[in-house]
């Protein structure tokens, strides 16, 4: 009886692969607990390839910090820089600069870090065949004109600014003066690279060697990576477990649920649908502290009915319109603060954060902003657009929320509007070459915490990501003035004095700061954020 | 028979092109992938330049689409933006979803065509209707809904399985995702092998061989069933290229690394070699399915021949 033998065949095939799958559910978070317990964490794929000078997002970013240390590091607390790698940075004129290493440091591979590492891992950052997306952060070092053209050939490889002097000595000249650029070398383009990074750079690149707390153990491109402590790790912040095992999440909703079902350690992304829910399944598990991050609406300046000094009242009654309170707790259940100020609170009050900045025009008032609005000529075009990508970061939310509350001040149901844009890379490509006409979500995430980051790259005449093309002479006359300024007090107050002149001209409404949100089982402890939001892994510690 | 597997594979060529073109344009109407590269700032105009020159991304599109196709044969698809091979991406991402795709089918089959016999034998009867209620509920609700729900009651409630696959993706680990994969394909099979069955029960070859006294299995199997497959292995030929594209929703449901996963992520990075690769390879897939349904159709039914 064929017929049988077929039916028998297929049951048992389902039998076996039910009885698979029950087998399947165990628990395999190897390693065991204490000191040398391994912490599962999702993580994303990262968008570029893993080279320091390369990697301008988050996730490529949190591998760095536990592969690399450079000369200097952001506390994971208050975000101030200290002297890493570093011995002294020292300069007596803001331009020049002196440094000297530790003498103890090496890669894991057991060669020494020297001046030279460092020299040659700036000049491959900054050199223009080397297509990294992060050269623009060597931009102020002499020479970067000739390695890195705006347009054209670069004419040579190096930048003349960097002289090696011995082994644990160079200087830096730069090319204007800037007294906060030592604290600017906590970021991940400055760390020094092994030989072995140019010699044989794809075998570097699927398993990246670096000085930091962590080694790579096993790196899958797109599904994981497996990093284990270095016990030989020179520095002072040795890892406080025995490995960080990293697992790229197609969503971060099956991440989240893979945490509630006890299957991963750390989850560093809460996704919005879950927050609602996140109270009653992690307790105080779940973390939500302030980032390096502000949102705001920008405008187009190229446009000749936003440049005009009517459309300041307008852009002023705008921001007036909006009521932040309301949308920062109902629609992002207070995972963002009200801005008041364009920088973000990580800063801390001697780092430039000051709350409040702002003033009126960032204090939600419906008769006021009416007032202001019509007094400006109204809104130009009677119609406000407000340009966002709707394929990630669920922008249309909160979005239709402000343009509700602008409607509501304005009595007129038309008065704004959400455009969404397909994808993000499009959206960008809007942004970026100008085609837009109304105003578009705008958001900047910091790459060092110090308050000029949050302002001359944004705001100065023809910065790299002033977007909407604003130009100010007494803003710009007061960054130069603060960078040159030798006394680091002194320059904060100085570019406090410029972000003022955004409070006067709202070339951009500050929206709110954005929080880092994270969850944690509870097989671990001593679970922070970062001020960039990245989860302090190597102070993780397993129960 | 070798003549007609040959005109067909000959039509398959102009299909391949049109498609791939196609999609070509279709990726690259979305604008300018370099522009997103950098985040929410804006990559250097010198770096800009030289990823677009890197990428090919400078020439005209018709250029484009005759270089990628010329690469194509010789079996280079072009390097994603995170510097990866795209056969790279392909070499593990396929296997994944052929096995998801494998377990889907078997499920398919197994479940689909023995809850169609059972029906179409006894149309009418209690087990009938309650079938066909249950098929209808399983097509009227959503694949992520049927998945969301089977990952919280399996997953987190009940911890029979894990909520999500790991990246190896095991055969084991596949089962349930396979399952919501094939459920909407699974309930049409059951509805289509009891329409046929049911249709064929009444035929003159098989009151013959239940005259001639053959046992009931025989009849069924041999006879009624045998016949009555046709239109199911054509919806079943044509589902394997669906599942293997339309996989994304349940591959992001359970965390699979697989075909849905690397397109998802490269119509979002707008990343041309990728999208285009692997709908590429998926189309080959389609047409290769199609074309084993049409071979199989003599073998269910010695009356059909190819000329």
């Amino acid at each position: 009886m064929r017929g049988a033998t077929h039916a028998r065949w297929a049951a048992c095939a389902v039998a076996v692969a039910l009885a698979a799958t029950a087998c399947g559910g165990g628990d395999d978070s190897g390693g065991g607990g204490g000191a040398d317990g391994i912490v599962s964490s999702s993580w994303g794929d990262p968008q570029n390839p893993l080279e320091p000078a390369n990697t301008n997002e988050v996730q490529g970013g949190k591998v760095l910090d536990m592969l690399f240390r450079g000369l200097v590091r952001y506390d994971p607390k208050t975000g101030e820089a200290e002297n890493e790698i570093a011995e002294k940075i020292e300069s007596t004129d803001s331009q020049n600069f002196t440094i000297t290493i530790k003498d103890n440091w090496t890669f894991s591979n057991g060669e020494k870090v020297t001046a030279q590492s460092f020299v040659d891992a700036w000049n491959y950052g900054a050199a223009l065949k080397n297509n990294q997306k992060n050269a623009y952060f060597f931009a102020y070092i002499d020479g970067y004109d000739a390695a890195h053209p705006e347009t054209g050939k670069a004419t040579t490889d190096t930048l003349s600014g960097l002289k090696v002097v011995n082994g644990t000595t160079f200087t830096v000249k730069l090319s204007q003066k800037f007294s906060l650029w030592p604290d600017t070398l906590g970021y991940a383009a400055f760390v020094p690279l092994p030989k072995t990074f140019y010699s044989d750079h794809d075998a570097w690149l699927s398993k990246p060697v670096g000085n930091g707390p962590y080694t790579v153990d096993s790196y899958a491109k797109g599904s994981s990576m497996n990093l284990r402590r270095w016990d030989d790790y020179p520095g002072t912040d040795k890892a406080q477990n025995g490995g960080i095992d990293l697992k790229v999440y197609t969503d971060n909703n099956t991440a989240y649920t893979d945490l509630t079902a006890g299957n991963l350690d750390l989850v560093d992304d809460v996704p919005a649908s879950q927050l609602k829910n996140v109270e009653a399944d992690l307790g105080d598990r779940y973390i939500n502290t302030p980032a390096g991050i502000i949102q705001t609406l920008a405008f187009p300046f190229y446009v000749k009915a936003w440049n005009t000094p009517d459309a300041v009242k307008v852009r002023q009654g705008l921001s007036m319109a909006i009521n932040r309170e309301q949308i920062t707790d109902q629609i992002f259940q207070k995972t963002r603060t009200p801005a008041s100020d364009w920088t973000s609170p990580v800063l801390g009050e001697d780092g430039g954060f000051k709350e409040g900045l702002c003033g009126d025009p960032c204090e939600y008032n419906k008769a006021e902003a009416k007032k202001l609005i019509e007094d400006g000529g109204g809104i130009p075009g009677g119609q406000l657009k407000i340009s966002y990508n709707a394929d990630t970061g669920s922008h249309k939310e909160w979005v239709d929320a402000v343009c509700n509350s602008i409607n509501n001040v304005m009595g007129n149901n038309e008065a704004c509007v959400g455009s969404p844009v397909g994808t993000f890379a499009d959206f960008r490509s809007q942004v970026s070459t100008q085609k837009l006409t109304g105003a578009w979500r705008a958001g900047w995430q910091m790459d060092y915490p110090l308050i000029q980051n949050f302002l001359q790259p944004l705001y100065y005449t023809n910065a790299p990501s002033n977007d909407g093309k604003w130009s100010n002479e007494e803003f710009d006359g007061l960054v130069n003035k603060a960078n040159a300024e030798t006394d680091k007090a002194t320059a904060v107050s100085t570019f406090q004095d410029a972000e003022k002149i955004l409070a006067e001209q709202m070339p951009v409404i500050p929206l709110w700061y954005q929080n880092g949100s994270a969850g944690y089982s509870d097989r671990v402890e001593n679970v922070a954020l970062n001020v960039f939001s990245v989860p302090v892994y190597d102070q993780i510690k397993v129960k | 028979m070798g003549r007609y597997v040959i005109r067909r594979l000959l039509q398959m060529i102009p299909v391949f092109f049109g498609t791939t073109l196609l999609i070509f344009l279709m990726v690259n109407v979305m604008g300018d992938p370099i522009a997103g590269l950098c985040g929410d700032r804006q990559c250097d105009p010198a770096t800009a330049a030289q990823l677009r020159t890197e990428f090919g991304l400078d020439k005209p599109v018709w250029q484009q689409y005759l270089t990628y196709m010329g690469h194509i044969f010789t079996g280079d698809f072009g390097t994603a933006f995170n510097g990866q091979e795209v056969t790279e991406l392909m070499a593990s991402a396929f296997p994944i979803t052929i096995r998801l795709t494998i377990v889907a089918i078997v499920f398919e089959i197994v479940i689909g065509i023995s809850l169609g016999v059972v029906t179409g034998l006894h149309r009418g009867r209690p087990v009938d209707t309650g079938v066909l209620i249950l098929t209808l509920v399983v097509i009227a609700v959503p694949t992520f809904v049927t998945g969301l729900l089977l990952q919280l009651l399996l997953g987190v409630e009940w911890g029979i399985i894990k909520p999500s696959v790991s990246p190896e993706a095991p055969l084991d680990e596949l089962i349930v995702p396979g399952l919501v994969l094939a459920s909407v394909s699974l309930a049409y099979v059951t509805r289509l092998t009891r329409t046929s069955i049911a249709e064929n029960a009444r035929s003159d070859y098989v009151r013959t061989a239940v005259a001639k006294g053959l046992p009931r299995r025989r009849v069924v199997v041999r006879h009624l069933l045998r016949n009555s497959l046709i239109p199911v292995v054509t919806f079943i030929g044509t589902d394997v290229g669906a599942l293997m594209g339309g996989a994304i929703v349940t591959e992001r449901i359970f965390n699979i690394h697989g075909v849905g996963y690397q397109l998802y992520q490269g119509i979002l990075r707008q990343n041309t070699q990728t999208v285009v690769g692997f709908v590429t390879v998926l189309v080959l897939v389609f047409l290769a399915a199609n074309l084993i349904v049409d071979l199989l159709y003599a073998v269910l039914d010695p009356r059909i021949r190819y000329a």
